[in-house]
């Protein structure tokens, strides 16, 4: 149909024409709008306390601690089920948060201008690896690394962000698809071209050598830091292809753990959701199957705009980290994702593709028609609550979100009524 | 004429939906690639008439 063809040109045409600059760390509370006290960002589409999972309830109860609603765990756990928080979701405040994803009022968000389209997007600091809040952690030792991201690390990327007057991100994406990342579940290459990016700001706008260093060590340090900023990057660049009459390109994956939500441009902003899948993937040791929580986090944000699975390609290391196969493996998943996207991206290429474009602007007809689920590379939670981390897999968007939205998304073309 | 040649031919072939035909043809040494095809969408009738609609 020559409209929907039209319409996923512009959405797409939206998506490579972005200019995604990371600018800025402040408060949550300060900077998104709505974020009050009481209230708690998740990842994922809409939910409940009564349907969450472990790690998002083991999350949750830690995070009332960190911003001194209640005193201790317990306290935290009644006060959730008291029907006092209202928990609602990132994606509805112009952020985003990796595996349970809490953002709460205290909690510091990198903050990404798309300069192209004025608007703007927000992600936490990533924790590191291991027990920390993203996973469901949340003992004293992860609320204490959360006070000093937002003492310490916080002001000084804010400080160097403004020295420089921002951190343009295409660029860095295109080098490190060169430099065998995917970042979703390696951001290697770009964590360290954003440390050679920012370590100049960073040391000018210091003013004590031993917290400087201790923010170089953490952050050269953590493989997974630029995650967060890919992530703000990703909701910076999908949100402008919201709400374009007549295409069915996908502009939000999602996951809280229970449920797995995608959003169409042309249906606006409605959840198209179905119960989330359980990561096929490499265990830490120690732990197995029986220990994993299914899929969680927006995430896949990255996948959504052609990164992380879409990009496999690119970085055949981490095949083996996620356990999807050979180096040959992961180029075939991004063949196949090329099967199901609206076209490809010039600037973001392929090197071991002969420079192929990443899959860009998953077309909900194609999935579909191809029965090829849009692949996710992802860590992989405890499902008890204040665990963490247990390993790293790959897992499908269940096909049931796509046939939900493309009924809906006939419907809002004026065809298919059922007679 | 192209149907004789065909015949007179060495036989590759490109085998698309039950794999058994594929099979058949390698054991007997036969040049065979089988595609990896499914019906569209799974073969839902109601989502192939949605997908033919919006092509339209």
């Amino acid at each position: 149909m020559e409209k929907i063809e039209q319409a996923n040109k512009i959405a797409v045409g939206r998506m490579l024409d972005s200019d995604p600059v990371l600018v800025d760390v402040r408060p949550a509370g300060e900077i998104i709008s709505g974020l009050a006290d009481g209230v708690i960002l998740h990842a994922g589409p809409p939910i409940g306390w009564d349907r969450m999972c472990g790690p998002m309830r083991g999350a949750i109860t830690g995070a009332i601690v960190l911003e001194g609603w209640a005193g201790d765990l317990a306290a935290a756990g009644k006060l959730a089920q008291s029907g006092d928080i209202s928990f609602q979701p990132n994606h509805h405040f112009d952020a985003v948060g990796p595996m349970t994803g809490l953002i709460t009022p205290s909690m510091p968000v990198m903050v990404v201008e798309n300069r192209k389209f004025g608007n703007r997007a927000f992600c936490t600091l990533n924790e590191g690896l291991g027990k920390v809040m993203r996973f469901g952690g949340n003992d004293g030792e992860v609320l204490n690394r959360l006070r000093w991201l937002a003492s310490d690390l916080a002001p000084a990327l804010s400080r160097a962000l403004a020295d420089r007057e921002g951190l343009p991100l295409k660029a860095i994406i295109a080098r490190g698809l060169s430099m065998g990342d995917e970042m979703h579940q390696r951001n290697i290459a770009c964590t360290g071209l954003v440390l050679r990016e920012l370590a100049p700001s960073l040391a000018r706008t210091s003013t004590d050598p031993e917290t400087l260093a201790g923010l170089l060590s953490f952050i050269g340090g953590n493989d997974q830091f630029f995650l967060n900023i890919a992530m703000a990057m990703g909701k910076a660049i999908m949100d402008p292809v919201r709400g374009v009459d007549g295409s069915c390109v996908v502009t939000a994956m999602s996951r809280n753990g229970t449920d797995f939500g995608i959003r169409v441009s042309g249906t606006g902003d409605q959840w198209f959701t179905a119960p989330v899948e359980m990561p096929n993937g490499l265990y830490f040791p120690g732990f197995s199957e029986r220990d994993a929580n299914p899929d969680m986090g927006d995430s896949t944000i990255v996948e959504t705009m052609g990164l992380g699975g879409f990009a496999m390609a690119a970085a055949p290391a981490v095949a083996g980290f996620v356990g999807a196969g050979s180096a040959g493996d992961a180029l075939n998943y991004t063949r196949s994702m090329l099967e199901i996207t609206v076209g490809r991206n010039p600037e973001w290429t392929i090197p071991a593709l002969d420079f192929t474009g990443v899959p860009t602007g998953i077309d909900i007809r194609k999935v579909l028609e191809t029965g090829l689920a849009p692949v996710i590379n992802t860590g992989i939670a405890h499902r008890e609550p204040g665990v963490g981390q247990v390993g790293a897999g790959i897992v499908r968007a269940p096909m049931a979100c796509f046939e939900q939205a493309l009924e809906a998304f006939a419907a809002g073309m004026g065809v298919g009524g059922v007679s | 004429m192209s149907g004789i040649n065909l015949l007179q031919s060495k036989i590759e072939v490109v085998n698309i939906g039950l794999p058994l035909f594929a099979e058949a043809l390698a054991v007997q040494d036969i040049p065979v690639v089988q595609v990896d095809w499914t019906p569209p969408a799974g073969g839902d009738e109601r989502l192939i008439e949605l997908l033919d609609l919006l092509s339209e």
